[in-house]
């Protein structure tokens, strides 16, 4: 009562504006709020990376004891040097970097194809095709698993890139339905004029999708690129089992453990496996995504209200 | 007189000379024409011809260039390489693993694959399988129960980013950061050193009163849930995007109008807010059951096709074949549609009860 009595009614009146508002949702309290549940839930959100990072520096003997839990007493960056180690990482990194962008670059022009047929022209069961490619979406990769196996056998391409590579040039690579659907919502914004007036002046069709839309659409390009990309560097089922054991990043990963005990035996004198290696491991791999991610982020968030996978 | 007769060699000659002229003149009216067309077309493209706004064919066939036809062909052109790709990689797969769902198959190098017909056995037997029913009812319950927070959560965090705030990049950012990330080793391993839930949610009173309260088949996907809670929530990173989308596209005069009226922000959100977001929950839904299914776990059912493909001989106890692990896929995948089918429905039947 004191404090009401020091200050006058309107600064009273004053403060509650600063801190109500008019009509509450542009008050300070309000806005107090917001931050905090926005921290809080992000705060959920990064908690496996924070654990990865913090642990991943951590020491044997910080990881047993139950008092250090964010801050370590000790920084072992030799962790990181092990798992760079095991992950054999320079050329392992270059390797994966190859085969993906081999991959997710046929994903990209196909799809950009494929997308263009179904946007620009009419054609008999167009309907029943675009349904089909929607439907692709859904359809577990286990499912066609065992046929295509025996395909590639066929085929003779069982174990090699081509595997991976023949499906994505023809559009039935990993979410493939997405990346022509990306391309499709575009090339339904040009408007057709712009296409018409070149057929006028007699342009075949093919070179008007290489000198008109081809251009146009390079905005559409680098964000199905950039997805396909992580998509393929993060399928670790099917490249396992299509391509080889220790094609990417994240293979090498799973194969951890047992490149570890080749390269550091058990038995050797400290050199026992903890969880800040494995946890360093994880890092290392997920640390070139996170550095494509932090200078394209914009991209990658901004391309959702493009991609018109929200419903029209 | 003395008439000359003339010589049989004479006679001869003069009946050659006969027999060509009528073989020059069945070749000038029957053969020449015809080779005359056939040089003709040789020399001007039989195969494809255009005249005017016709095409030939061959000759014969004859077809009217229409606007409607050029722009069918050239559609067809385009897409080309997915009717290629969609039939050798994804139709003529599909129909041979459900041919092979019924059949007991396996590998042979000499005769490739030896197939033997055996009826709905394989369904039959993993409705038997002590380790399939298991796996196959925690994924459905681990769905019921994670799908809706999922969503739930996703509005929360969108209407959130989406209120007027700085800094806005920064938490879409931080939200859509996971969908980078996620790959399969890397969340088994984070799986294993549990760091995939809050400590203190585990450590709550809540996790041991299901534990101990609740029947096991209501317990277990609860648990698991709890468990993963982190991981669950990682699924969130494009819905979010999407509902941010949505909240976008409505129109801020309602919610002027609205306040106008005197409607509290709780109101608007209820009366406006959520209802103009239910058109994006159903592709919101279709993404997260789509993406949480196919994500495939250690000992989940997905990473357990593959052993049954590919481990052991014939006469392994724990070989089961391609059949086996095709029916195994396909009871997976209708698991996944009638998900889907379900939710969507639910969301649907919401809609309707608000208009």
């Amino acid at each position: 009562m004191k404090l009401f009595q020091l200050i006058s009614p309107t600064q009273q009146q004053k403060l509650k504006k600063v801190w109500l508002g008019k009509t509450l949702t542009d008050g300070l309290l309000y806005k107090f709020v917001i931050y905090l549940l926005l921290i809080s839930f992000s705060y959920i959100y990064l908690y496996p990376l924070l654990f990865m990072v913090i642990n991943s520096l951590k020491s044997v003997d910080d990881l047993i004891n139950p008092g250090v839990q964010w801050i370590p007493t000790v920084l072992m960056w030799e962790n990181y040097e092990r798992a760079f180690q095991v992950l054999s990482l320079p050329q392992s990194l270059i390797d994966s970097t190859v085969y993906v962008l081999k991959v997710s670059v046929s994903a990209t022009l196909s799809s950009a194809l494929i997308g263009y047929g179904f946007a620009r022209f009419d054609f008999p069961f167009k309907r029943l095709f675009f349904a089909i490619m929607l439907a692709t979406f859904i359809l577990p990769q286990q499912v066609t698993m065992v046929a295509n196996m025996l395909i590639f056998r066929e085929l003779e391409i069982i174990s090699t890139e081509w595997s991976m590579l023949l499906p994505a040039m023809t559009g039935q690579g990993i979410n493939a339905a997405i990346y022509i659907l990306i391309f499709y919502t575009f090339y339904r914004t040009i408007p057709g004029i712009l296409i018409e007036s070149a057929e006028v002046d007699g342009a075949g069709q093919l070179r008007i999708f290489r000198t008109i839309i081809l251009p146009l659409a390079i905005p559409s390009f680098v964000i199905v690129f950039l997805f396909s990309f992580v998509w393929y560097w993060n399928e670790s089922f099917i490249t396992g089992l299509y391509v080889g054991d220790k094609v990417t990043l994240p293979l090498w990963l799973q194969a951890f453990r047992s490149s570890y005990e080749t390269i550091f035996p058990p038995g050797t004198p400290g050199a026992e496996l903890n969880e800040a290696i494995l946890l360093s491991g994880n890092m290392l791999t997920i640390l070139p995504l996170l550095l494509l991610y932090f200078f394209g982020q914009k991209l990658f968030t901004q391309s959702i209200d493009k991609t018109g996978i929200t419903g029209e | 007189m003395r008439t000359k007769q003339p010589t049989f060699l004479k006679r001869l000659w003069i009946g050659i000379l006969r027999i060509f002229t009528k073989l020059n003149e069945f070749y000038q009216q029957k053969i020449q024409p015809l080779l005359d067309r056939f040089f003709y077309r040789l020399s001007h493209n039989v195969v494809y011809r255009e005249i005017g706004n016709t095409i030939k064919i061959f000759s014969f066939v004859t077809i009217r260039i229409t606007r409607k036809r050029r722009h069918a062909f050239y559609g067809y052109l385009f897409i080309l390489i997915w009717l290629i790709g969609i039939s050798i990689f994804t139709l003529y797969p599909l129909v041979y693993s459900f041919y092979l769902s019924f059949h007991e198959a396996y590998y042979n190098l000499q005769e490739g694959v030896i197939t033997t017909f055996i009826g709905f056995t394989n369904y039959l037997n993993i409705f038997r399988s002590q380790t399939l029913v298991p796996a196959y009812a925690n994924y459905l319950g681990r769905m019921v129960v994670a799908v809706p927070i999922i969503i739930v959560f996703s509005i929360i965090i969108a209407v959130l980013v989406n209120m007027p705030i700085r800094t806005k990049g920064l938490w879409r950012t931080v939200f859509f950061l996971p969908v980078i990330i996620s790959t399969g080793p890397v969340i088994n391993e984070l799986n294993a050193q549990s760091a995939i839930t809050l400590p203190n949610l585990q450590a709550s009173g809540i996790y041991s009163y299901i534990v101990n309260n609740l029947p096991e088949f209501l317990a277990d996907p609860l648990t698991t849930v709890i468990n993963s809670m982190l991981l669950i929530l990682w699924y969130a990173g494009i819905p979010i995007l999407i509902y941010l989308a949505g909240l976008q596209k409505i129109d801020p005069s309602l919610y002027e109008a609205a306040s106008m009226d005197g409607a509290s922000p709780w109101m608007r959100f209820w009366k406006i807010t959520l209802p103009s977001l239910m058109p994006f929950t159903g592709i919101s839904i279709v993404y997260v059951v789509v993406s949480m299914s196919l994500f495939v776990e250690p000992g989940g059912i997905l990473d357990l096709t593959r052993t049954h493909m590919l481990v052991g001989a014939p006469d392994s106890a724990f070989w089961f074949g391609y059949g086996y692990a095709a029916a195994m896929a396909w009871v997976y995948f209708l698991c996944m549609v009638i998900l889907i089918l379900v939710f969507t429905s639910l969301t649907r039947e919401k809609r309707g009860k608000v208009k």
